[in-house]
């Protein structure tokens, strides 16, 4: 193959692939280097790194994920005690910023970066200079087609009606017109017309790689200045956004506490409504939270919206999403001496789908038993929104048999003593410390009680405990993701790239017209395109037809057909 | 207690119910119907001189320069362009006829790199029967596609939302697109049917795990599907689940016929046996090929389009665009894998049947993520249903 024909078949400028065999000659430091960087930069690499890539995500969906869910992998630790330490090393619990998983989509972005930036200005240059001369030999292209246009006469009966064959300028110029119709980028050499389409295959595959660049870049600023709290708000309660509010912050790297700008919102009502029938009786069906809000930190000027699960409300650059809801029963705790020492909601925490809640109330202070001593109170309390008739007790204790408050009830033990919350050791709110406390008895049997609202009990030591009625609670996650347009930004830029990385055809076509001292003209078209488009023919065969307006074929008598074919026959040997 | 009893119709959901069934049984008889073809064509004479006429495809220029004559004879008295065949490396020239029939005037001459795919009779080896239970089963197919439709459609009327909020329903319309798409391509003059039998084998058994594993009934969506994401995320996956099968089956077939091809070239063939009477009713291994790149080509940037789409709406849902929750990290690997695929085509040594493996990893990949995530590893979808 003549090396005109090499340059005019290259039609990508994707890296020519070296297999490893070039001679190195002194290798030396910075030829090793050199050998690194091309291989790094090989498509083979880069297949190879993304294959990786796959393959090292796959632990982080069969492991548990701190990032996801601690208290699995703490689970996860506590039932694992030969495997766990292995996977701890490995960083197994947190796969997606362990070192091994970010050096593979490192190497293969430093990978793609040697790729592209060369990529981009061999197109460059590309898109500056004429596309390649035409080579020698049209007829080794792929695809071919050639007839002759004699000197007059005979191809007569062309579809245009030009009397007689053209000459080789006629048919330049209007193989170059047709072309430029078509929007080929054409240029002309000699007695040949190069023209060239379909550039935006390689412009979109670029913009394809640089968007990825793009969706990284994005998801690391996410990653450094993005941030998340949670918080739990009861009904007619209001947050405002400072850390000492949150229940649980999660800080990043550029994004602290004092990174938080003030804003605030109210919880007026929260709505949740549930399957009633059926077989999905007790499946959730809606939840909204409505809220009065304000930016600043004057609650007085707010607006009211409500958020609902896939409909977070946004607040300055902060998008705050309902997450959870539940119950909070209010209890009012008088003292001996008939004071009221609490008054108040405690949320309970859903412990499965029909809200079956348990959570620990606790009195610190103010109570005084009829003997004067100062001591702690603390319930552990078990909520049903819609008991379960006394029959299912035995067997299955008391439940929630419907999440919605149909037949509330509140189970409660009573403990007395010190709630353990002033050792400094963190404590969960939602669970009680009895290693201090003793539990109020009645005749030899622990003291429980199951109150419907409005109803109460008295404690032996003097005091009055009343469930007075049930507030509900949601739950929010407040986050700021900065970089998100950019990555999504990136990402549709990502697919159009794709579809024109893999749905435009670039090809090229050349038109050669020789008339030769009989005066007849040659004409030769010949096209090429990657091989995975079969349509390179047809288009060929189109322009081919339109030629022939201005240079119509000679009618083949027996005798050129009988030739051709024997021209055939002998090529072939 | 808002809105929750006014929604369900249960007539139509019993509606949904028969039609699937309906549907399943008449998948069963078009998959009897293409089997019946492919062993009532495999006795036919013509499938016979097929597979002798291809068993020494090497010869077929002379015969296609022949063809060209003949043809050249016929179209005498239009202005024809001279038929011009080179030998670049030799053996390898060729003629396309095809093009030349479609411009009417003009012999375009190709030269492949190889000899050009010579394709299969097909199922029917032109027996007349056989041909016959071949278009029954297209039209059985057909129907079955449309009772497949019917039910997608009540069970959307029943709840008054789109029909795939759960794993049953998105089993049921994947077995729609599938089969809708097979039909359309069908419908197109394409010729695909070679696909029916695992398309309806594809069918029946998506159905019937779909009706006896994931049944649930009709019901409106838990408030995280609440969502017009449901809409455009989910028939995205669906469209592409559809379309990826049919990619991974031309990709199992390629490589099947890739062996049998190479087998073959080396004489290690009994011709006129059972395999070889099946294989050279298939189309070529490069049609195979062709196929599937171009069906995974195609589906890629819906893909690609289908995770993003994912991404915002967990953006609007849970308060990230991406967490690695199990299900976005499956779709993050089916669509590297799917990426690795497409440039194993481009890399010169990974083409052919290595690509092809790639294909059969990348679509197990989307399955596991479509039923094996969404049954036994337990992240924040809340989709199964289960
Ligand atoms: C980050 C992960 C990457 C993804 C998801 C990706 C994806 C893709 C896709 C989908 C195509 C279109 C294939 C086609 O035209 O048929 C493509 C083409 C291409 N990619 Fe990548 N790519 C990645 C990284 C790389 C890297 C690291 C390199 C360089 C070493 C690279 C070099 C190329 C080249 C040269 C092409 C064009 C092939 C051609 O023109 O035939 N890519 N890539």
């Amino acid at each position: 193959m003549t090396t005109d024909l090499d340059a005019a078949e290259r039609l990508s400028s994707a890296p020519a692939e070296d297999d490893g065999a070039g001679g190195e000659v002194g290798i030396g430091l910075l030829g090793w280097l050199r050998w690194g960087w091309r291989q790094l930069t090989s498509m083979r690499t880069a297949l190879i790194l993304l294959f990786l890539l796959s393959l090292a995500a796959i632990p982080g969906s069969l492991v548990p994920q701190t990032a996801a869910s601690p208290t699995r992998v703490a689970q996860f630790v506590s039932d694992h005690h030969t495997l766990a330490p292995i996977y701890q090393k490995l960083g197994l619990f947190h796969v997606y910023s362990s070192f091994w998983f970010s050096a593979i989509y490192i190497l293969l972005f430093v990978s793609l970066a040697g790729c592209i930036i060369p990529r981009t200005w061999q197109f460059v240059g590309v898109l500056r200079a004429q596309p390649p001369a035409a080579p020698k030999h049209l007829v080794r292209l792929p695809v071919y087609a050639t007839w002759r246009s004699g000197p007059q006469g005979s191809g007569a009966q062309g579809s245009g009606g030009t009397a007689g064959g053209a000459d080789a300028e006629r048919t330049l110029a209007a193989a170059e017109a047709l072309l430029r119709r078509r929007r080929f980028r054409v240029a002309r050499n000699g007695s040949a017309i190069t023209s060239e389409k379909g550039y935006l295959r390689e412009v979109g595959n670029l913009l394809f790689h640089i968007s990825l660049f793009g969706m990284l870049i994005a998801f690391a600023v996410g990653k450094l200045f993005g941030g998340m709290g949670t918080v739990l708000v009861i009904e007619g309660k209001a947050f405002s956004n400072n850390v000492a509010m949150y229940d649980d912050f999660m800080p990043s790297t550029f994004y602290t506490a004092d990174s938080l700008v003030p804003f605030g919102f109210r919880l007026n009502k929260l709505e949740a409504s549930y399957q009633t029938s059926g077989t999905q009786v007790g499946t959730a069906r809606n939840f909204q939270a409505d809220v009065s809000y304000w930016t600043g930190s004057d609650p007085k000027k707010s607006k009211s919206a409500s958020i609902e699960v896939n409909h977070p409300l946004s607040i300055d650059s902060s998008n705050v999403y309902l997450t959870n809801n539940g119950y909070a029963p209010v209890i009012e705790v008088t003292d001996a001496k008939g004071d009221v020492i609490f008054n108040g909601p405690t949320p309970c925490l859903p412990q499965d789908g029909n809200n079956t809640s348990t959570c620990a109330i606790k009195v610190n202070d103010g109570y005084v038993d009829d003997k004067g001593n100062a001591t702690q109170l603390g319930f552990s309390a078990l909520f049903t929104p819609t008991a379960a008739p006394q029959s299912e007790f035995k067997t299955m204790g008391p439940h929630s048999i419907f999440p919605e408050l149909l037949d509330p009830h509140l189970y409660l033990n009573v403990y007395h003593g010190d709630l353990g919350d002033n050792s400094g050791a963190p404590q969960s709110i939602y669970e009680l410390d009895t290693k201090h406390m003793k539990q109020y008895m009645l005749d030899g049997q622990p003291l429980k009680f199951d109150r419907t609202p409005g109803q109460g009990f008295k404690l032996p030591d003097g005091g009055t405990v009343t469930f007075t009625g049930v507030d509900q609670w949601a739950n929010f996650t407040v986050a700021h993701n900065p970089g998100t347009g950019w990555a999504l930004g990136s990402a549709m830029m990502a697919v159009v790239g794709l579809i024109g990385s893999l749905f435009v055809q670039r090809r090229r076509i050349w038109v050669r017209a020789v008339t030769g001292p009989d005066g007849a003209t040659t004409v030769e078209v010949a096209g090429l395109a990657r091989s995975e488009s079969a349509r390179i023919a047809e288009e060929l065969a189109e322009i081919a037809l339109e030629l022939q307006d201005t240079a119509p074929a000679d009618q083949p008598d027996a005798d050129t057909a009988a030739a051709d074919t024997a021209d055939t026959a002998a090529e072939k040997e | 207690m808002i809105l929750a009893e006014a929604a369900i119709d249960t007539k139509f959901a019993n509606i949904s119910n028969i039609l699937v069934y309906s549907a399943m049984a008449v998948f069963l008889l078009a998959f009897l119907a293409y089997a019946a073809e492919w062993t009532f064509g495999g006795r036919s004479r013509v499938a016979r001189q097929s597979a002798a006429l291809a068993a020494k495809a090497g010869s077929s220029l002379g015969q296609a320069v022949a063809d060209a004559e003949a043809e050249e004879t016929a179209a005498r008295t239009a202005p024809t362009v001279a038929v011009k065949v080179t030998g670049a490396g030799g053996s390898t020239t060729t003629l396309t006829r095809t093009v030349a029939a479609k411009a009417g005037k003009v012999d375009v001459v190709t030269r492949g790199d190889a000899a050009p795919p010579v394709d299969g009779v097909g199922a029917s080896g032109g027996d007349e029967g056989a041909d016959r239970f071949g278009r029954i089963a297209v039209s059985l197919t057909t129907l079955a596609a449309l009772l497949n439709l019917c039910a997608v459609i009540t069970r959307g009327i029943s709840a008054h939302r789109p029909p795939w909020g759960n794993l049953y329903e998105f089993t049921v319309a994947l077995t729609m697109v599938a089969s809708l798409l097979f039909v359309a391509l069908l419908a197109a003059g394409k010729n695909v049917r070679w696909m029916g039998l695992p398309v309806t084998f594809g069918a029946v058994v998506g159905l019937g795990i779909a009706v006896t594993e994931f049944y649930v009934d009709s019901e409106q969506l838990v408030p995280a599907l609440h969502s017009y994401w449901l809409w455009i995320h989910v028939s995205g996956a669906m469209v592409c689940g559809g379309a990826l099968y049919a990619g991974a089956v031309a990709a199992i077939l390629y490589v099947a016929k890739d062996v049998y091809e190479t087998r073959k070239a080396k004489d290690a063939v009994k011709a006129g046996g059972w395999w070889s009477d099946v294989f050279e009713r298939l189309p070529a291994a490069a049609t195979l090929d062709k196929w599937s790149y171009r069906i995974n080509a195609f589906v890629f940037p819906l893909w690609t389009f289908t995770i993003i789409a994912g991404a915002i709406w967990a953006e609007a849902a849970w308060g990230h665009y991406w967490e690695w929750d199990p299900t976005e990290t499956w779709a993050f690997i089916t669509w590297v894998a799917y990426a690795c695929y497409l440039h194993a085509r481009a890399t010169a040594g990974w083409k052919g049947r290595k690509a092809a493996i790639l294909v059969f990893i990348a679509f197990a990949c989307y399955l596991f993520n479509a039923y094996g995530v969404s049954i036994f590893i337990n992240g924040k979808h809340s989709y199964a249903g289960l």
